[in-house]
């Protein structure tokens, strides 16, 4: 690599060739204020907030974008450099409005951080007073608030350049520029699928998920609601974050304990039903490789996914494994099977989830999601949204002990814990497919060739005479390239998983923020510590899933099975609202 | 010819579309000439150019929203385009504005329900010397009144 001399401040420091101005300071040790930039982004450099003076050079440039050059001379903190930052802030705020205190994002802005980093203390230039846009909260998961919007586009960048959805996008001009779905119509009425990855890159307080918050609060008040609780895989591994831990820490103890403290009566894992998951998919993959049923199987688990696939490749919906996503079994197994065990009407059961994903809010109002007769699921909580519940009820969650799930689904094994990153499904779909087919014990449960944030990986897999092709994507982007793959008829794999965020739900739209690529890494990593961490790694051997098969279900894809555990999807357009293309 | 009430012209779009092919980065020309069909470009039409070029129909709305040579709502069978450039600001504009928002009941941007007129800014028509100007489709007028802004507009 040709590395470049270039002094920041006073201090000389080599950087590779061809790096941001942005960069070079970093390695100085200087942190320059930015709000448009995104380290995982495309470099849009809209707000200049990042200006630094580079000597010889006739303006300031923006130290986000511009690339040093060797010998480059950078100064960060002049008073030129100070008033530049401090006037372009100024001037975004006033036309933003100043409604902090009633802000889902209050003191967790961008922005706000700036405003107060710069030195703002007066509004020279006037402030928005009046809302000029309506919010939009037709979608099921999320709300956009247009006037809290910055024009920074890396919501943009996201839906388009990761997940290549491209819901969103700049329109109209100067001051009326607003960042909207084709048509300008409501996010509901575009192809949008809820994945909330915009979410986690909008800087303040203009895209975020639909609240579930106040009906958890008004359930766990009701003396006549039963109110149990699920947590996904990926929580255990993020919601410290939300309480300022590192990333990266593994706190399933402590998780249980905050919830038991916020009134739940029983907290379950979802663990239990991706375990369960693993025994109907793994079995139904069996079934299709043995009776010429349609391959490759693709899992159905992430349901911004599942809209992705309705949406954009509607032909190919019986790729996809017939399970419903571990949610919504546990939902409905909740409401009939531990209902009958624990004597309870499951009219009065209220079914609250903690999830990373915000489009598990649109799952779960899916009109075939009520195999009972009532919701699966009830509410669903991100990540972010539980650690406000927690903040309100002044749980101090680094002091909390560590506890017990509640049985009888709280049993879960290390193949349930990796669900909650990309490849985790298909190891432990393997783990238990191999056993079920060869009958013979696994030499290594790991598969680490499915393992990792890269977008596409494969592997292939002998079962005792039979190799299947398998592979693993993660983001939506990479998903297209698959399901192009299968459109063109190149994909010669058995089995596929595909996680609708990056990282799988580690990266969930409905993560604590920051979510970025180096943090997606940490949380991976433990997860499977998690799960080396647990006596039983196969989704087979909880025995708390065989108890379930002897007193209930009977055996896998069996007829209460399929009443209760699978369902069917949905041919939607790629324009919702007109029947084009 | 009420532009407003044309079927979607799908033929002459593909016309227009197989033309482009070749030639990627035509999104502009696409839309000029996909305009000219109807007097404006539909979500249907934004829609069938997207599908055809493999692009967002919000990336495509985008720039159809951009550039206020496109029209994304009918236009009227008249389009009364006010010049808002200095010198005709400085000579009237705004009363001339005025009386047409009052006369027809239309703020720029808008059409009125008949289907006739739609109002819009333009920028310099060149007509500085007779200014306040304005042009209704490819007519001009220039020296322009409150009264005589209304003969005209009566005159149509
Ligand atoms: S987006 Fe940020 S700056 Fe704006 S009102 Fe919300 S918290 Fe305040
Ligand atoms: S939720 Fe996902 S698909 Fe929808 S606008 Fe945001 S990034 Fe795009
Ligand atoms: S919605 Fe958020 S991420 Fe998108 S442009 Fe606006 S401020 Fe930026
Ligand atoms: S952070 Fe550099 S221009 Fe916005």
């Amino acid at each position: 690599m040709e590395m470049v001399k270039v002094t920041v401040d006073g201090q000389t420091v080599e950087v590779p060739k061809g790096s941001t101005i942005l960069a070079a300071a970093k390695k100085a040790g200087i942190k320059i204020p930015t709000l448009c930039h995104h380290e995982d982004l495309n470099v849009n450099a809209m707000c200049r907030i990042c200006v630094v003076e580079v000597v010889g050079a006739r303006t300031l440039q923006a130290a986000c974008s511009q690339p040093v050059s060797d010998g480059m001379v950078i100064i960060t903190n002049s008073p030129a450099v100070r008033q530049a930052r401090k006037m372009n802030l100024e001037l975004l705020l006033s036309n933003h409005p100043q409604d902090c205190l009633n802000c889902v994002r209050n003191q967790r802005c961008e922005l706000q951080t700036l405003a107060d980093q710069l030195g703002v203390q007066q509004q020279r230039f006037g402030t928005k007073t009046r809302p000029e846009y309506p919010k939009d909260d037709s979608a099921a998961a999320l709300v956009r608030d247009p006037d809290k919007c910055i024009l920074c586009r890396r919501c943009v960048e996201v839906c388009h350049d990761v997940q290549s959805v491209g819901a969103i996008a700049p329109a109209n001009r100067g001051i009326k520029t607003q960042i909207l779905p084709a048509g300008g119509v409501d996010l509901n009425n575009v192809a949008c699928v809820q994945c909330g990855q915009c979410t986690l890159v909008c800087p303040v307080g203009a895209l975020y998920e639909q609240d579930h918050t106040e009906r958890v609060w008004a359930a766990l008040a009701d003396p006549e609601k039963h109110v149990v609780v699920q947590t996904a895989p990926a929580i255990r591994v993020s919601i410290g974050e939300e309480f300022g831990m590192e990333p990266g820490q593994v706190t399933t103890g402590q998780l249980v304990a905050a919830l038991r403290r916020l009134g739940f009566d029983r907290v379950f894992d979802t663990d239990f039903t991706a375990d369960l998951t693993i025994i109907e998919e793994g079995h139904e993959l069996i079934d299709r490789l043995n009776n010429g049923g349609v391959l490759p199987m693709i899992t159905s688990c992430s349901p911004g996914w599942i809209k992705f696939i309705e949406h954009f490749y509607p032909e190919y919906l019986d790729h996809l494994s017939t399970c419903k996503s571990p949610q919504q079994m546990f939902g409905a197994l909740a409401k009939t099977y531990y209902a009958e065990k624990a004597g309870l009407d499951p009219k009065d059961i209220y079914v609250v989830s903690i999830m990373p994903c915000t489009a598990k809010k649109f799952e779960c109002g899916r009109p075939e999601m009520s195999s009972t007769g009532y919701p699966d699921v009830d509410a669903v909580l991100t990540t972010r949204e539980l650690g406000k519940m927690l903040r309100q009820a002044g749980i101090v969650f680094s002091e909390l002990p560590e506890e017990q799930y509640d049985e009888p689904f709280g049993i879960t094994t290390g193949a349930g814990v990796i669900f909650g990153a990309s490849g985790g499904v298909m190891e432990a779909a393997l783990r238990t497919v191999y056993e079920v087919v060869t009958n013979e014990t696994l030499p290594s449960v790991d598969f680490t060739a499915v393992r990792g944030i890269e977008g596409i990986k494969e592997a292939e897999v002998d079962l005792k005479g039979t190799k299947v092709k398998v592979a693993v994507a993660n983001g939506l982007g990479n998903a297209r390239k698959l399901m192009d793959l299968i459109k063109e008829g190149k994909a010669d794999y058995q089995f596929i998983e595909i996680m609708c965020c990056p990282g799988g739900c580690i990266g969930g739209g409905g993560q604590p923020i920051p979510t970025t690529n180096e943090i997606r890494k940490k949380r991976i990593e433990a997860i499977y510590e998690a799960d080396a961490d647990l006596p039983l790694r196969k989704s087979h051997e909880n025995p708390a899933v065989k108890t379930l098969y002897e007193e209930f279900l009977d055996k896998p894809l069996g007829e209460k099975s399929h009443q209760l555990l699978h369902t069917h999807y949905t041919k939607r357009n790629k324009y919702p609202q007109k029947s084009v293309g | 010819m009420a532009k407003a009430n044309c079927p979607l012209p799908t033929s002459n779009l593909s016309e227009i579309l197989d033309k482009y092919k070749q030639s990627p980065g035509s999104l502009l020309e696409i839309l000029r000439e996909a305009q000219a069909i109807n007097g404006y470009l539909s979500r249907e039409v934004l829609q069938l150019i997207a599908e055809e070029l493999g692009i967002p129909e919000s990336k495509v709305y985008g720039v159809a929203t951009f550039y206020s040579l496109f029209k994304t709502t009918p236009t009227g069978q008249y389009i009364i385009r006010i010049c808002e450039s200095a010198p005709c600001h400085i000579r009237g504009a705004q009363d001339v504005l005025a009386t047409i928002e009052k006369t027809l009941g239309i703020k720029p941007g808008e059409t009125t329900p008949d289907g006739k007129f739609s109002l819009e800014f333009t920028s310099c028509l060149g007509l500085c010397g007779v200014a306040p100007a304005m042009m209704i489709n490819d007519q001009v007028f220039g020296n322009l009144t409150g009264d005589r802004v209304r003969e005209i507009i009566n005159s149509f």
